[in-house]
Order: C-alpha cells, then sequence, then structure tokens
C-alpha cells in the first residue's frame, strides 16, 4: 500500500525532513511475459494500464516507454480541458473524459489540478457565428453544457480581449463551456503511474520498442532494447510516433505526424482567469497556476520528428494574441517548444483494433489529445481487455476510413487543444 | 525555417511553400475498378516516414511549380530536390 | 541618497552625466554607463526582490543576463510597464522607476514571508498532495490562493504605445558575442573578404577583458584591455562588417536561420523615445555562424547561499572594475577555482578589506601568489556553512572540509562580512548552440558540457567551448577561425600571450554541511527557490529523468531558464544517482536565449496590419454609400446598405424585394476567378468537375461542382467557354486561392500529359451583377450594340461587349434566380463601370445589394452555398443535386469516394427546405432538428444551414440538412431551442418559381 497523500502525510513527513516518502512507482527491469503491454508511457497509455488493472482486473501488465513518462505531448501540451464537440461521437467520447476528470485527483489521490476556470471560442465572421451555435445546440442536446456569448458576454467574461468592432477580425460573440478548464499535464501523467504502479503495473523507462514479433495475423510479443517481451496483447499509445510502431507490425495508418508548438510568458500575477480560443485568428491562451501564460501555436504542414517548427508559426501566433490581447505587447516569451503530432484526415482519434488479433491503436489525437487522457485510457482499455471497443469508441474505428464514415471535426478541432 | 531549392527559383526560404505531403503515390488510373479497401489506401494510409522521405512541395507565393524534395523527417535536412516526373536522385 | 559606494573612477561611465531614478517610489543618483543594478548597488542596496516561493529577501547576485533575483517591474504603473526586467542588464535613463515584485506590502517587510516559516512542511511537488479534497476547494479556494501568491510582475493593463519592427539580414558570417574572441573572429572574417555581422548583447564591444585592468594579462606587451580596445578600433573602419550593440541574439534555429533583438530605445529616458521604435527583431540568414556567448560563472552550494549580498566573485570585479562600485566593505570570497582570484585582487586594489575561504588545499598559480603577496588572508580547505543576516548578509560561519571532501570537521569559525562572493567554476554557454541542434560532450577536469557535432555550418570558439585561459581563448579562436573559414594566415598570427595558468577546480556540486540535509537551505534554482534538498527528495520519490526532477521541483524553469542552477542539479543528480556526469545529458535549452517581447517578435504585424485586407475595386463607391461590410476570408464584400435608420434585417427585405421587382446590383468581384487555356481543356474540367464538359457550346456557361477525392462537395461556380481551348472558372470567394493550387497539383502531379495552362485572375477582373425583371434594359441601355433576346443571349451563355471601348465580357448567369447578368472588366474600371450601371439603371430604381441579401436571394431558390449548406461531409447526392454527377464519365475528383459503403447509404444527412408552423418564425442558423424531443438520449438529425423571413414569401424559410431528409418530406420534425420548442415541417429546398420562369421574365 503506497502512502496516503494528504496535508496530514506532508505535516508528518515534514519532521523527518521529508526523507521517508516512499517511491511514486518502481523502476523495474521488465518480465519475459505480460498479458498486455502498452507501447508509450504518457498521459493515455499510462491511463489505459490503470484502468486495465483497476476496472479489467489485469495485473500482469507493463508500459514500455522510449524515453521518461509524460516526457512526449502529455508533458508539451498546452492542457486545456473540454468537451465542446460537434458530432454525437466525439461529444461522448470527450464528455466521458471530462466527467472523469471531475473526479480525477480524488481517484488518483494525486492533485491533477484539475481547474474548471471555462473555455470560451470567439466567433470572428459569419460562418463562424453559424458554426459555434450549431456546436452549442448539439451540445446542449447532448447534456454537454454550453452558452452562447454575445460579444459584450464575452467582453464581460474576460475583459482583458479586444472587442472592439474596428479591430481587424472583431469578436462577433463566442461560446462558453463553464465545465472546461485546464490541468497541470505532468501531474496527470505521475498519478495514473503512481496508481498502476500500485497496482504491479510494471512501468518500463528507456526502453525503446524495436520491432513487433508477429505470428501472422497474432502478435507474439515486442522487441526491445532491454529484450524480447512476450505478449498477447499489445496496445500501442504512441503519439507523434503511432506510423513508426505501425510500420513495424506492418501495417500502415492514415496518420501524418506534424511539429506543433506552443510557448509561455514570463510569470506575472493573474491577469486572464479562463481559456479562450479562437480558431479564426487563431490564438489560444490561458495562465497557468504560476502565472506563465500559456499560448498554444499552430502545426506546420509538413512531416516532421524534430519536435521543432518553424518560426512564422509562433510569430502568426503572437501576432493574433496581440490582435485580442494588445496588453500583452510588453510581455516577454520565455520559452517555447515543439512536440509531435499524428493527425487524422477527419481530424478526430483512432481507438481501435487492427487487423492484427492483439495489436491495438490509440492515435491520431492531433493537437488535441490531452483531454480526453482519462477517457481514451478507460476505453483503450476497454477494448483491449474485451479486444472489442466500448460503445463510446466505437465510431473511432479504422474501418471508417474505408467505408467512409468519418468522424469530421475540423471545425471543433482541426487546430484546437 | 528550411531553405529549399526549388528547381525553378533556386534557394527560398521556406515560407514562400507550401507542403504536399508524402510523393510518388500515384493516382490510380481505374479507381472504379478498386475495392473500398485498395482504395482508402491510396486515399488515406501514408508512410509518414521517420527518416528519409519523398515528398511534394509547391511554390505557392513564388513559381507556382510543384516538385519533389527528399527529406530526412528526423532531422528535416534536405537532400534532393528534384521536378515532377523526375526519378529521385537518391533511394 | 548618496553613492556611498561608489569608490574608485572609471572610464565606463560618463560622470558627467547624473542620472536620477526612482526604486521602490524613492529617489536614487547614478551615472550614464551605469546598469540599474550598479546604481542600486553604488547606493547601498542589494535587497531588491522577494523569491518566488518562500518570498525570501533576495539581493543582485549577477551583472548580466543569468540574473536570477533582481527582478523588478520598471515603468510605474503606465504604458511603459515592463515586469520581470533584469536589474543588471537594464541601462539607467533619466527618470527610470523600477520597482521590486512579488512582495507586499513592501520588499522590506512582505506577508509573503511567511510562506519561509511554513516551508518545512511544503516541499517541491507539496501541491501535487494535498489541496484535493474537498474537491470544489481547488478552484474557489486553493488555486486562487496558489495564483496570487505566484507570478512575479504585473501584466500591463493598457496597449503599448512603443513601435517594434523586423529586419531580415543575409551574411556570409555571424558572429554571436562581443568579447576578445568575438572581436578577433570578426575581425579575421571582415578581412579576408566576407559579408560580417557581429552582434554584442551589451552597450559596448570587449566582454570582461575590456575591464582587464591586471599586468598579469598581456598580449604583444600590452594590459590584455588595452590590446583589445586597439582591437575593437580597428573594427570600425571595415566597410563589409556589420556591428550591432545592444543586440541579444534569442534564437538559433535550423538552416543557420537566426533570431535577434535589438534594442533601441529601452536604455533612453521617455523623453528621447517619441514616436520611436522600441525594438528590432534580426532576421538573420547567415552562411556560417561563430558563436563566441562566453561562459558564465557557477554559485556554490550551501546552507542559506541565498541572502543578499551574496554574489558571483566576477560579476562582484564587474561592479569595481567596470562601475567602480564596491558591493561591500568587508568581501569574503568563497571559491574552488583560481579565477575569484582575479576579483580578490581587484577588490584589494581599491583599498578593501577582502578574505577568500577556498574548499580546495592549495593553489600554486601566480594569482594565488599575488593574493598571498598582498597580505590576503586564506581560509584554504574550508567551506562555508552557514550565513547569517535576514536582508543583507552579516556574517557566516565557515568550517574545514574532511580529507574527501564529503563532510565538515573542526570547529566553526564566524566570520563578519557584508558580501559574499561565490566562485563555482564556469559554465560554457552553449545554449544557442544546443538549439541549432548540435549534441553536447562533457570534460571531466572541469565538469563542463561542450560543443561537439553541430548541424549547421558553425563553430563555437574563446570560452563557450571551454577555453578560459587568455592565451588558450586567443590562440584557439585563431586557429579555429582559419579552419573554418579557410585562411592560411591573419594578423593576429604570432602573438605573444602571458597569462597565469590557473590550476585545478575541486569540483563539489553540494557542500557539506554539520547539519542534516533536512535542516538546512541549499540553494539551487534561486528564483524557484529550490534546493538541493528539493532534488534528493524528488529522486527518492522515484523521478530519475533529469526532465523529471526539473518539472517536479521547477529547477531551471523561472525567468532565467536555469543558466546558474541546472550544472548543479545535474551534478546532485549524477551524484544521488551514483552515474556518471556527462551520461545523464542535459535538459533541453529552449529558445529564446533569454525573454524576448512579444511585441519584437510580431513586429509591425499589429492593427491594420495584422493581416491584408483586400477591397473590391468598387469598395470606394461602397463605403461612400455606407455599406456595412462583412468579412470574407480576406475580402471586404458589403453585407447591406442601410438607408437612413435601417437596420440590417430592414435593409435586406428592402433590398430583396426590389431586386425581384426591378434591378438589384452586386458587387461579385471577389469569386475567384481561373482562366484556362489548352488544348486539353475541356478534358481537364471533365476530370475536375462531376459533370460533362466537353460538350459545352463556345460561348456558353455552365455550372460546375467539384469534389475532393474523398467525394464531398468542395467548390463550386459557373464555368464559361471562350473559345475552343479557353475558358474562364469562377470559384467561391473563400476557395479561390486553394481551389487553384489543387487544380495546379491535379494538373503538375497527376496529369501532366495534359495541355492545359491555369492563370489566377481573381484581382484583374471586377464584377457586377445586375438581377431583376428590368435587368435586360439596363444591360440594353449599356451595351446598344448588343441584342438582348433570348435566342441571341440566352440564359446560361456569354457575349464579348465594348463599354466605351473598354472590353467587357458579359454572362448571362444567375444566383437569385432572376433574369441576371454579369458583367466583368478590367479591374481599374470596376469603379467606373459600377457607376455607370448605378446611373443608367436609376429609372428602374437599380438597388445595390450585398451578401446577406444575395444569401436570402439564393436560398428562396435553393441554390446552396459551399462552406454554409456544406461542411465538408454532403456529397452531391446528400444536397439532392444527383443531376450533375455524371454517370457516363468513367472517372472525376471524388468519383469512386461516393461509391464507398457510407457514402451510398440512403439514410444519409440531405438537403431539405423546412417551414416553420409560424411564419413569422425564423430559425437560428445551426439549430439543431429532431424528430422526439422526448427521447433520451435525443437522437438529433441535422441542423438548419440557412434561414431567413423571405419578403418575396412572405413567410420564413430555412435550408437543413437532415438524417434521411428526402424521405422525410412533409414530415413533421422539431427544434428544440433553450427556451421553446419549434415545430417546422420538412419541405422541397426550392421555395420560388420551381419553374424557373423568371430566369427569362
Amino acid at each position: 500500500m503506497k502512502n496516503n497523500y494528504s496535508i496530514i502525510s506532508l505535516l508528518k513527513n515534514s519532521l523527518s525532513y521529508h526523507e521517508n516518502w516512499q517511491q511514486a512507482w518502481r523502476d523495474p527491469e521488465p518480465k519475459k511475459e505480460y498479458d498486455a503491454v502498452i507501447v508509450g508511457g504518457g498521459g493515455h497509455g499510462l491511463a489505459t494500464a490503470f484502468y486495465l488493472a483497476k476496472k479489467h482486473k489485469m495485473k500482469n501488465i507493463a508500459v514500455v516507454e522510449k524515453g521518461w513518462i509524460g516526457g512526449g505531448n502529455t508533458g508539451r501540451n498546452t492542457t486545456i480541458i473540454r468537451s465542446n464537440y460537434l458530432w454525437d461521437a466525439s461529444a461522448g467520447l470527450y464528455d466521458h473524459a471530462l466527467k472523469i476528470w471531475e473526479n480525477l485527483s480524488l481517484e488518483l489521490n494525486y492533485n491533477v489540478m484539475f481547474s474548471q476556470r471555462g473555455v470560451m471560442n470567439l466567433a470572428h465572421n459569419l460562418q463562424d457565428v453559424r458554426d459555434l451555435k450549431r456546436r452549442t445546440h448539439a451540445n446542449r442536446l447532448n447534456g454537454i453544457d454550453a452558452e452562447w456569448l454575445s460579444t459584450e458576454e464575452v467582453k464581460k467574461f474576460c475583459p482583458i480581449i479586444n472587442t472592439s468592432p474596428n479591430i481587424r477580425y472583431p469578436v462577433l460573440g463566442g461560446t462558453l463551456q463553464r465545465r472546461a478548464g485546464t490541468a497541470r499535464h505532468d501531474a496527470v501523467a505521475w498519478g495514473y503511474a503512481r496508481g498502476a504502479d500500485e497496482m504491479g503495473v510494471d512501468i518500463i523507462q528507456n526502453c525503446e520498442v524495436k520491432g513487433i514479433k508477429r505470428n501472422g495475423d497474432n502478435v507474439e510479443g515486442i522487441e526491445t532494447i532491454k529484450g524480447f517481451i512476450k505478449t498477447k496483447k499489445i496496445g500501442v499509445v504512441a503519439a507523434g510516433h503511432s506510423s513508426v510502431i505501425a510500420n513495424m507490425a506492418g501495417i500502415r495508418l492514415p496518420l501524418e505526424s506534424k511539429p506543433l508548438q506552443a510557448l509561455v510568458s514570463e510569470p506575472v500575477k493573474p491577469i486572464i482567469d479562463t481559456v479562450v480560443m479562437s480558431n479564426a485568428v487563431h490564438a489560444y491562451v490561458s495562465q497557468s497556476d504560476k502565472g506563465e501564460l500559456v499560448i498554444g501555436a499552430g502545426t506546420d504542414a509538413y512531416v516532421s520528428y524534430t519536435q521543432r517548427g518553424s518560426h512564422n508559426i509562433v510569430e502568426g501566433t503572437l501576432k493574433a494574441i496581440l490582435e485580442l490581447y494588445p496588453i500583452f505587447s510588453r510581455m516577454k516569451m520565455l520559452r517555447q517548444w515543439g512536440g509531435i503530432v499524428d493527425i487524422c484526415p477527419d481530424a478526430s482519434p483512432i481507438i481501435s483494433k487492427t487487423s492484427i488479433k492483439g495489436l491495438y491503436f490509440n492515435c491520431g489525437w492531433g493537437t488535441g489529445g490531452f483531454k480526453a487522457t482519462p477517457g481514451s485510457g478507460d476505453l483503450f482499455a476497454h477494448t483491449i481487455a474485451n479486444d472489442e471497443p466500448h460503445e463510446l469508441n466505437a465510431a473511432f474505428n479504422i474501418n471508417r476510413f474505408i467505408s467512409g464514415d468519418l468522424v469530421d471535426e475540423h471545425g471543433a478541432a482541426a487546430v484546437a487543444h | 525555417m528550411f531553405i529549399i531549392n526549388c528547381p525553378f527559383c533556386g534557394e527560398r526560404d521556406q515560407s514562400e511553400f507550401s507542403a504536399g505531403g508524402e510523393a510518388h503515390i500515384i493516382r490510380p488510373k481505374q479507381p472504379t475498378e478498386l475495392s473500398d479497401d485498395e482504395w482508402a489506401d491510396f486515399l488515406f494510409m501514408r508512410k509518414n516516414i521517420k527518416g528519409i522521405q519523398f515528398e511534394r512541395w509547391y511554390h505557392a507565393h513564388g513559381c507556382r511549380k510543384w516538385f519533389n524534395v527528399v527529406r530526412d523527417t528526423s532531422n528535416d535536412k534536405i537532400h534532393a530536390v528534384y521536378k515532377m516526373g523526375e526519378k529521385p536522385p537518391i533511394k | 541618497m548618496s553613492e556611498s559606494f561608489r569608490s574608485s573612477e572609471t572610464k565606463f561611465l560618463e560622470k558627467t552625466i547624473r542620472i536620477s531614478f526612482k526604486f521602490n517610489g524613492k529617489t536614487f543618483y547614478g551615472y550614464k554607463g551605469d546598469t540599474l543594478a550598479s546604481a542600486l548597488l553604488s547606493n547601498g542596496i542589494h535587497l531588491v526582490g522577494r523569491s518566488f516561493k518562500y518570498h525570501r529577501p533576495r539581493g543582485i547576485m549577477t551583472c548580466g543576463s543569468e540574473e536570477p533575483n533582481a527582478i523588478v517591474q520598471i515603468g510605474g504603473n503606465g504604458v511603459f510597464t515592463e515586469p520581470n526586467v533584469r536589474a543588471t542588464e537594464q541601462e539607467l535613463y533619466e527618470g527610470l522607476e523600477a520597482t521590486s515584485q512579488n512582495c507586499w506590502p513592501s520588499v522590506e517587510f512582505d506577508i509573503g514571508g511567511i510562506n519561509n516559516l511554513i516551508s518545512p512542511v511544503i516541499p517541491a511537488g507539496f501541491y501535487y498532495k494535498t489541496f484535493m479534497w474537498p474537491k470544489k476547494f481547488w478552484y474557489s479556494l486553493y488555486e486562487p490562493a496558489i495564483r496570487k501568491s505566484a507570478g512575479l510582475g504585473k501584466s500591463p493593463t493598457q496597449p503599448d504605445p512603443e513601435l517594434y519592427e523586423h529586419k531580415y539580414i543575409h551574411c556570409d558570417v555571424l558572429v554571436v558575442g562581443g568579447g576578445i574572441s568575438g572581436v578577433i573572429a570578426a575581425n579575421i572574417s571582415a578581412d579576408n573578404g566576407n559579408n560580417t555581422l557581429l552582434i554584442n548583447d551589451k552597450s559596448s564591444l570587449g566582454g570582461s577583458t575590456i575591464y582587464q585592468d591586471d599586468q598579469n594579462y598581456k598580449i604583444n606587451e600590452k594590459i590584455s584591455s588595452d590590446w583589445l580596445n586597439n582591437e575593437i578600433n580597428n573594427l570600425k573602419n571595415k566597410e563589409n562588417l556589420t556591428i550591432l550593440n545592444r543586440t541579444s541574439l534569442a534564437a538559433y534555429h535550423s538552416y543557420n536561420f537566426l533570431l535577434a533583438r535589438e534594442n533601441i530605445s529601452d536604455h533612453k529616458s521617455l523623453n528621447e523615445r517619441s514616436n520611436q521604435l522600441r525594438q528590432r527583431l534580426w532576421k538573420i540568414r547567415a552562411k556560417k555562424v561563430i558563436l563566441a556567448t562566453g561562459a558564465i560563472e557557477r554559485p556554490l552550494i550551501f546552507n542559506n547561499n541565498d541572502r543578499p549580498g551574496v554574489m558571483l566573485a566576477s560579476s562582484v570585479k564587474k561592479y569595481i572594475d567596470h562601475y567602480g562600485v564596491r558591493c561591500g566593505n568587508k568581501n569574503v570570497i568563497f571559491t574552488n577555482n583560481d579565477t575569484s582570484y582575479e576579483t580578490a585582487l581587484s577588490l584589494n586594489k581599491k583599498g578593501l578589506n577582502v578574505s577568500v575561504i577556498d574548499i580546495r588545499k592549495n593553489s600554486s598559480s601566480k594569482l594565488v601568489q599575488s593574493v598571498k603577496k598582498n597580505g590576503i588572508k586564506i581560509y584554504w580547505n574550508h567551506t562555508v556553512v552557514d550565513t547569517k543576516g535576514y536582508r543583507k548578509i552579516k556574517s557566516i560561519q565557515i568550517m574545514q572540509l574532511s580529507d574527501d571532501g564529503s563532510n565538515v570537521t573542526g570547529k566553526k569559525i564566524n566570520l563578519d562580512c557584508d558580501c559574499l562572493s561565490l566562485s563555482g567554476g564556469w559554465t560554457p554557454m552553449v545554449h544557442l548552440f544546443t538549439q541549432s541542434g548540435g549534441k553536447l560532450k562533457f570534460r571531466d577536469e572541469d565538469q563542463v558540457f561542450l560543443p561537439n557535432t553541430a548541424m549547421s555550418d558553425q563553430i563555437s570558439i574563446g570560452s563557450c567551448n571551454g577555453d578560459f585561459e587568455l592565451d588558450d581563448v586567443v590562440n584557439n579562436t585563431i586557429t579555429s577561425i582559419k579552419k573554418f573559414l579557410d585562411i592560411t594566415s591573419t594578423s593576429f598570427d604570432n602573438l605573444n600571450i602571458h597569462c597565469p595558468k590557473q590550476k585545478e577546480n575541486r569540483n563539489i556540486w553540494l557542500l557539506p554541511n554539520d547539519k542534516p540535509l533536512g535542516k538546512t537551505k541549499p540553494f539551487l534554482d534561486f528564483q524557484n527557490d529550490s534546493t538541493a534538498k528539493d532534488i534528493k527528495l524528488a529522486m527518492r520519490e522515484g523521478f530519475r529523468s533529469i526532465e523529471h526532477v526539473k518539472r517536479y521541483t521547477t529547477t531551471g524553469m523561472g525567468t532565467d531558464q536555469g543558466k546558474l542552477a541546472n550544472m548543479h542539479a545535474l551534478g546532485i543528480i549524477s551524484e544521488a544517482a551514483g552515474v556518471k556526469m556527462g551520461s545523464l545529458g542535459t535538459t533541453t535549452f529552449r529558445p529564446p536565449y533569454t525573454p524576448l517581447t512579444f511585441g519584437t517578435i510580431v513586429g509591425r504585424g499589429v492593427g491594420t496590419f495584422f493581416d491584408i485586407t483586400r477591397k473590391t475595386p468598387m469598395h470606394e463607391w461602397h463605403v461612400e454609400n455606407k455599406a456595412e461590410f462583412e468579412n470574407v476570408g480576406q475580402w471586404k464584400r458589403a453585407w447591406f446598405y442601410p438607408k437612413g435608420n435601417e437596420n440590417m434585417h430592414q435593409a435586406v427585405q428592402r433590398e430583396s424585394k426590389t431586386a425581384r421587382e426591378s434591378a438589384g446590383i452586386l458587387d461579385a468581384s471577389t469569386l475567384g476567378k481561373i482562366d484556362i487555356k489548352g488544348t486539353d481543356a475541356s478534358e481537364f474540367l471533365n476530370r475536375v468537375y462531376t459533370n460533362a464538359w466537353s460538350k459545352l457550346g463556345i460561348g456558353k456557361c455552365r455550372y460546375g461542382l467539384m469534389l475532393n477525392e474523398d467525394g464531398m462537395v468542395y467548390d463550386d461556380g459557373v464555368t464559361t467557354r471562350l473559345g475552343e481551348n479557353h475558358y474562364i472558372m469562377t470559384t467561391t470567394t473563400g476557395g479561390a486561392a486553394n481551389v487553384l493550387s489543387k487544380l495546379e497539383d491535379y494538373l503538375q502531379t497527376e496529369w501532366p500529359e495534359l495541355d492545359v495552362w491555369l492563370t489566377s485572375v481573381t484581382d484583374q477582373y471586377a464584377t457586377a451583377s445586375i438581377c431583376g425583371p428590368n435587368s435586360k434594359n439596363i444591360l440594353k441601355k449599356l451595351f446598344p450594340s448588343i441584342e438582348f433576346n433570348d435566342e441571341n443571349f440566352p440564359h446560361m451563355s456569354f457575349k464579348n461587349a465594348k463599354l466605351d471601348n473598354v472590353d467587357c465580357r458579359i454572362m448571362r448567369i444567375s444566383f437569385t434566380g432572376e433574369h441576371s447578368y454579369e458583367i466583368n472588366i478590367d479591374s481599374k474600371y470596376g469603379k467606373s463601370l459600377w457607376e455607370k450601371c448605378m446611373e443608367t439603371g436609376k429609372e428602374y430604381n437599380i438597388t445595390p445589394y450585398g451578401t446577406e441579401t444575395m444569401h436570402l436571394l439564393r436560398a428562396e431558390k435553393g441554390f446552396i452555398i459551399v462552406g454554409q449548406d456544406t461542411d465538408g461531409t454532403m456529397t452531391p447526392i446528400d444536397l439532392q443535386m444527383d443531376w450533375i454527377v455524371s454517370k457516363k464519365k468513367y472517372d472525376f475528383i471524388g468519383k469512386r469516394s461516393l461509391y464507398r459503403s457510407d457514402t451510398m447509404r440512403e439514410d444519409r444527412k440531405q438537403l431539405v427546405g423546412l417551414i416553420t408552423d409560424d411564419p413569422n418564425e425564423v430559425l437560428e442558423e445551426g439549430a439543431q432538428i429532431v424528430r422526439d424531443v422526448k427521447k433520451k438520449p435525443i437522437e438529433m438529425l441535422g441542423h438548419v444551414t440557412s434561414s431567413y423571413f423571405s419578403p418575396n414569401l412572405n413567410k420564413s424559410i430555412a435550408l437543413a440538412v437532415v438524417r434521411n431528409g428526402k424521405k422525410l418530406k412533409g414530415n413533421k420534425l422539431y427544434v428544440p431551442m433553450k427556451n421553446k420548442t419549434i415545430n417546422v415541417t420538412v419541405s422541397d429546398y426550392i421555395f420560388y418559381d420551381k419553374e424557373n420562369k423568371r430566369l427569362n421574365a
């Protein structure tokens, strides 16, 4: 049993100068065989292992991670969490996640700092207004909280936005999801890792996968730099590198991996108390608990695994930020970075079985995977455990690219974080 | 920010170009004779390779010509540039 | 207040120019040439800020960009305010106002200091372990409290009055850094015919050598500073050399693309700034890059090493030698190497009291000998175990080190001091090198990371490449540059250099203490308050990767990005993990090197320059006639033309009615126009549109629908055959650029055998569309030579014409359902065409209408707008436009996708009309449609895509896409709104003139 985390335990441990805290997770060597191996130790992968152990009573599970857990897109995103997606399938998926988020800190006994400070999406032209109203109506009927705000209401909710009608693309209104917000990205990975470890999941870091061994249409195991690991079920959650793993298994995915950039400003005292997203002028901003403005930039249009994008993208993003928030002109960029996102043609993810028995893929989250972390883990665990998708992820199968039954979320997700 | 050596205009900043994805995916001459699977393969499935990729770029703010580029997607180094219809200069 | 700590003359200040400034409301004085930090120190002020977490008093520690503590708000509360400015880099100007940050009510007495008392309970990562219960308290209570105490300075709250700009520069050689190696490099580069750019982040060149007034350092028998001064003077007359001072390199991207920020006016008083640029961003493309970014001194890590008055030894030296400011009267230097003995000599020379504590057992270097000769006391093999003094250091306690340095022994010695200078060795600034993709190597002797393999054409020279001795710096710089630039000899060959060779460092990352670690506070990251304890706690808890430790403890995440903290963090992690330093790698150095102003990154791209505004040739007329405008992509389109006090609804009703009753005119110039020529033009159109084109007669027009390869509607428009091998295609306004690049794509890559040439002519033509029963009469008057009867000029045909000798193309096509003509003319005549139409149409009450009326009129006719009635998920079959999909054509873009199992389903969403029970009820566009309001979960069948009140039908009409809509015609459905449910009936999607009688009216 792990130490319980609480103010009491902090006080207690302070008496011994915090020298007696346990490891949050072990650092085991891989066993020869597991019932299931999750490839990728990001938030989604760790959550998958956590729910496999917790809900499906699978105990002999490993998560193998090329670098350090949470070091990919989990630790590189702008942490926006919302569920106001257009289509029923997406709304179901993301709201499932949002509901888990609402209790996640208690479920994990780890403060993931889920902060429901609201997410506002702005409209800047008449078609934006139509699209966002459409989304608001759909959300409301799907039981997802969504409000349409007039320009005045936008200003009231976030007074620092420039709502002047004289700017190049004036704010014509917006939607607000109050249950939406942000969370502390690292804590999500660490909290799931600690929880999974406690249930016996082996989290194996610095363990790059080199190959997937197949016997005909069945998987037999994975080759890693720490040796061969036998298993009948492999769940791949390796955002950015999904295609690389797929190639090892001899399958192709409808994905392209592209650089996505983000940046933070120097920390300042609280100035913006919500998350504001604008697809049309392409500016996303929130403020972290540390006080940094967290700003999401866009993706480049070319495939790259370098974790760096072009400067144009950052410049364009900050241009948009200053258009909407001229008061930030004298703020300074502290740090910029890039991640690699794999993007599906319909801007929706894949949580699916494949043509190979025992091989499952969870990928294609594009720029918006963080918000889905708990839901994605839960549903992927269900899919792996039962060899069948849950009804909430049935629509996100790979076959939709053959039948044409896409879940086109470009309006909601193309550049959405 | 790459510099791309457009085969028609010479070296220019990346911002003049737009990326067109994987090259040498030939549009089937008789699409109606393909199965849904085969068509989906053409339409959506990509190698998305980490390493040497053969890809298409468009000199959108220049000569408006499409051409091919050989680029290592793991470090963005461009190894070669060649015109449409030409054979890749490297394998 | 007097500057009681300004003790010596210095040539680097202009003592004739006395400057007054305010710090925390009090007025002080300094001189031109001072930084805010040196001016504060000259007034005896060390305490300038409070730390991030524990709100501990903190003082000026360094003299450069690595400063973690002296971070202040500049410019008061006005429009010039700027948070988090390093006092060590801010040049002093008359009237400068600076205030301490992160403290209340004042920096001397800060309530937040209470955090220091509870610090035992709030170690690294404590917030992950608590504040979870009760759930709602996180957002309502805990988080606001955390947020309030976090953050440093305050964001500006008013728009920025100053300007920024971008400048591009291409050079053969870029030299980054204006110290001795950079100066030599620039000299050699320029002398050898290279277009050279030298950038230097200080106000003048020379680095730390320029104030090295020491007989121990000589080049060609001159004191090194004199020699360098001479070389700097030599630089001034070189034509192919550009020197940018006050310019710091921010980012080094791939392909030798670099960004540098030049400060234009941040050092000037507000009066001198009017209408001036504040900062300029240089976008540099360099063929070759020489990095000479120097090194920064490391602190030492021991208990309470963070008090005001604890500084870096090299900085103390700069303050005395460069600014003439003594940082203390009783100085103690605490060191592990020889370089800090220079500081001791400098202080001693100025007559100041100084002693040295060295963790080494001895050193025989010349510098140490000089120090000894001057009678300065040295405590060998000793370490500091504690410091005293809350707002300023008062005394220290030292103890002897055990033989292996792992422990302390003997008795504590108390030493009074008011300035403690630290030197833990040097860290080469390899940030830019790694930003460019370069890989590092580790040198064990002095525990430094050095550039190893580079990704682009560049070298590192001087101390950023690990050379710390004057002779090595100069000689290796010359050798490297020769090789790098392929030069055989330089004017610097065979220099005669004298310098004291330094002896080994003794490296102990975390110094031992007589108390257990838990009871001490050895700070690593001063700004973020992370200590060696925190690092060890993180590792104990299983965070082993350096990135994990960094994130868990927030080490290196302050505004200095760990310039001081990172090496010690790595060292302590390696020791605790029992691995070799260097084997763990480093954390990633991310751009920018120092924080970069948003305004600088954006440059002039703000306000009206945020985005291009495309205006039609008739734009001015619309403005003069009080049109309201709609943004469509980058275009400004006239939306409606209110008369008098009309609101939009009233204006649109009037415009729509007149257009159908008499005549309306629309500016359609924004539609995309592509000129298509070539012997295979018809075949090309066959392949890109869903319908057949081969049989279209010359002079005829045809509507075309273009799909994506996935079968979904992509664009539409009318294309006219102008000649045997010549067409003009129109596209939607927003789709023009994408359609052109898509067509070029197919043409150049899939069908290179086709002889087809595409040219965008959108901007070359202005288009006026005149519709209504009187349109023909107006056209007759405009073009008397043309016979406007249905035989000579039928619907869907085109004529060349002349308007006052200017060529026009007239298409008889209609998007409103009315008899209608589109007149295209060379753009420069667009406005006069429009005015002529208005003049000529006056007698028919010709009425200009905007996009809103156009939308309404076409909706009455059931014409779709791509992007409004479609969303990338609609096939032509879904739109009930089966008629436009050729069954005979073997192939066209998107055809195959129409035959996939899902696209062939009959119950897909389909375009229908909706009629509300209440004819006055106008549905909201975007509203959802259901069959059963009570069903849970509610099943949405589709949504309203277009909705208007039709003045011509005197009722509301709507277009919608509805699941299985074709079969639901006549059925009742519901539109559930927030407060009510609206009853609707599914109808045909053509509401007006189904028989198309009006086209020929």
